[in-house]
């Protein structure tokens, strides 16, 4: 099942704005306007693209700390997400969360999660609110190889598989727990491996090829909103970055790198299949100056924004503010 | 008025609760053709079925953030941890997922759910089923935090923690589930953060919750044939924490013993002595007492756990001591 040239257009618009959006992000990081740590999604942008084409908003997701990507996909305000990069009160989390925790109920996307592995037991959860609901809604929740190595992996996957809820694991296998290669955290060649002992549904996908990509999520949605349960996607990608700003990534080799960046690169692959449909060059390079554009309006958005008045600490810790 | 035992006040405020709002649901272990270990919620799976008493493997960090995300998309869970000392089990998802939610996300969403569970001693339970472990709660922004004493108060409690719109841990004690007392039929919540005055008096503040109350009850009982008017105060819930209460009664008595079962070291006592001393130090005549569990893990064996607990006697030594009277 591909995706006509419109919506390859659509997925690769998106893609570029996630790129655009976290070289931005690099920038003002460097700058120190960016505070805590920035982990980015370069390279890993196929997935995120082809997984939201598949969903409809109302569609749930839940992500972790390389989830801008997912989230900008999704649908969250580029200007929101901006600002709340900056920290300002006009941020999607006023400011509260930053980086790892982007929220936009609107679009179905849950506050993501900074603890590896800590959005799995609450897709299940999540997704099951809908079941009970009967709705045909579907939960997705986005964890890295890294996670699939925590028992709540396990422990919500196996949940997910006795309540037979509308989840799609989606594990962005890019071969490195933060700075460790694969290879030292598993023995299993593959990691869809692991949703056999759940007798889940598992399939893998080469997540560098957007419409791949579309067409497993688009498989697992189908069986979710039919009522038959969670899928497993083992997501294969690479991050073309280090782990945060910062990684020296003397992890791996700069030809290992490189080698992906020029063969692999998933915003290219895309073009390059436009191009083979008869895009033109220009369309594309318009495409990718209208990502371009939306990020410089955020940015601009951003920095004319407010900080949150300190009097913002104490609400949204309990429904009547903080207590004692 | 009927009596009822403390378990049976808690299933009886859960069906109302349930019969009330459709959105509450029940999981965790047991729970449902068993009835619990406790058998808090016997018969509820066979009248609200399986879908809103739900069993869950063994698996608690894998059921409390479910239940995490049933609250953020509008259920009302209730998670049900066997035994206290499970809660480092879930740790990641109570705290650092279910009490941030609503403040990571600005407001965006809510996480109304509550966790049952009990802890204590006092059973021969040994080190990893006998812990008190309200204070590590208490250290973390964003839950509430009830320690029901009687059966009255266990439904009265239960039941506001199902009208609050935060997580909230009710606390129970595995010694109290058979203890009996009267219970309304027709209850009203009783509201978080207010403290009950159970038995007043002049000389002394004895501040507490939980079963130790009863031991302060009776080491009044003991101080009072000593010629000690102690007044006792249950806090019921400790988060929030009601210090207007327990400051009027220090202003009355200016001494104050602070008792409770959990270890004294960096137990919740000390919050609350540091409190008094903050608010309140220029109405004392004495230092805070403190009285808890030994800082020891506890015990199998009869003697040893008796020597670590907490009693009505070593409560009784406390006040005299803030008494300034003779050992």
């Amino acid at each position: 099942m591909g995706l006509t040239t419109e919506q390859l257009k659509d997925a690769y618009g998106r893609m570029c704005l996630a790129r655009a959006f976290e070289r931005k992000c690099e920038e003002l990081f460097m700058q120190g306007q960016v505070r805590g740590s920035l982990h980015m999604s370069i390279g890993q942008e196929a997935s995120a693209a082809g997984t939201a084409l598949a969903l409809r908003d109302s569609d749930l997701l839940i992500t972790n700390y390389r989830g801008h990507g997912h989230a900008l996909a999704k649908g969250i305000s580029p200007r929101a997400a901006m600002a709340e990069m900056l920290g300002r009160v006009t941020g999607c989390c006023k400011g509260k969360g930053g980086s790892m925790h982007w929220t936009d109920m609107s679009k179905g996307i849950l506050p993501a999660n900074a603890i590896v592995a800590g959005g799995l037991p609450t897709v299940v959860g999540a997704a099951l609110a809908g079941k009970l609901d009967g709705l045909d809604r579907v939960a997705v929740v986005f964890f890295g190889d890294g996670a699939a190595n925590q028992g709540a992996t396990h422990e919500a996957m196996n949940l997910a598989a006795i309540w037979k809820v509308p989840a799609i694991f989606i594990c962005e296998n890019n071969l490195y727990s933060e700075m460790t290669p694969i290879g030292k955290t598993t023995t299993n060649k593959d990691l869809a491996e692991r949703a056999a002992a759940y007798r889940m549904p598992a399939t893998i996908v080469d997540a560098n090829d957007v419409e791949a990509m579309h067409a497993a999520v688009s498989e697992a949605v189908t069986r979710a909103r039919r009522g038959e349960g969670p899928t497993f996607i083992e997501a294969k990608t690479y991050r073309l970055v280090g782990h945060m700003i910062g990684d020296s990534q003397i992890y791996r080799s700069k030809d290992e790198v490189e080698e992906w960046r020029a063969q692999r690169d998933p915003i290219r692959l895309a073009g390059d299949k436009l191009i083979a449909r008869g895009v033109t060059r220009a369309e594309l390079d318009a495409i990718s100056a209208g990502a371009d554009a939306t990020v410089a309006d955020a940015a601009a958005f951003a920095s004319a924004s407010a900080f949150p008045d300190v009097s913002e600490i104490f609400v949204d810790v309990f429904e009547h503010n903080a207590l004692n | 008025m009927r009596e009822l035992t403390y378990a049976q006040a808690l299933r009886e405020a859960l069906t109302e609760e349930m019969e009330r709002d459709p959105n509450i649901l029940l999981m965790g272990e047991d729970i449902g053709v068993y009835g619990g270990v406790f058998k808090v919620t016997e018969g509820l799976m066979a009248r609200f079925g399986e879908e809103r008493v739900r069993e869950t493997p063994i698996s608690e960090s894998g059921f409390i953030g479910a239940a995490v995300g049933l609250a953020m998309m509008g259920k009302h869970p209730m998670a049900e941890l066997m035994f206290m000392d499970f809660a480092w089990v879930a740790a990641d998802q109570i705290f650092n997922q279910a009490c941030k939610m609503r403040q990571m996300s600005g407001g965006q969403v809510k996480v109304p759910l509550v966790i049952r569970t009990q802890q204590g001693g006092g059973r021969g339970n040994a080190a990893q089923h006998s812990q008190c472990l309200e204070a590590h709660f208490a250290h973390i922004p964003g839950i509430k935090i009830a320690l029901p004493s009687t059966p009255s108060d266990a439904k009265g409690l239960l039941k506001q923690a199902f009208r609050e719109q935060d997580p909230v841990v009710v606390i129970e004690h595995k010694l109290l589930y058979n203890t009996k007392g009267d219970v309304a039929e027709q209850m009203d919540p009783i509201l978080f953060g207010k403290a009950n005055i159970v038995r007043p008096g002049r000389d002394v503040t004895i501040i507490s919750y939980s079963r130790t109350v009863l031991h302060c009850l009776e080491a009044a009982t003991t101080l009072a044939a000593q010629g000690v008017d102690a007044e006792v105060i249950d806090l019921r819930t400790i988060m929030p924490l009601d210090m207007d209460t327990v400051l009027a009664s220090i202003r009355k008595t200016n001494r104050a013993v602070v008792a409770h079962e959990a270890h004294r070291n960096a137990g919740f006592g000390a919050e609350i002595a540091a409190r008094i001393m903050e608010q309140g130090f220029q109405h004392l005549d004495a230092p805070v007492e403190r009285v808890g569990a030994l800082d020891v893990p506890i015990a199998y064996s009869l003697p040893l756990e008796s020597a670590t607990l907490p009693s009505p006697d070593k409560i009784v030594a406390a006040a005299r001591r803030a008494m300034r009277m003779e050992a």
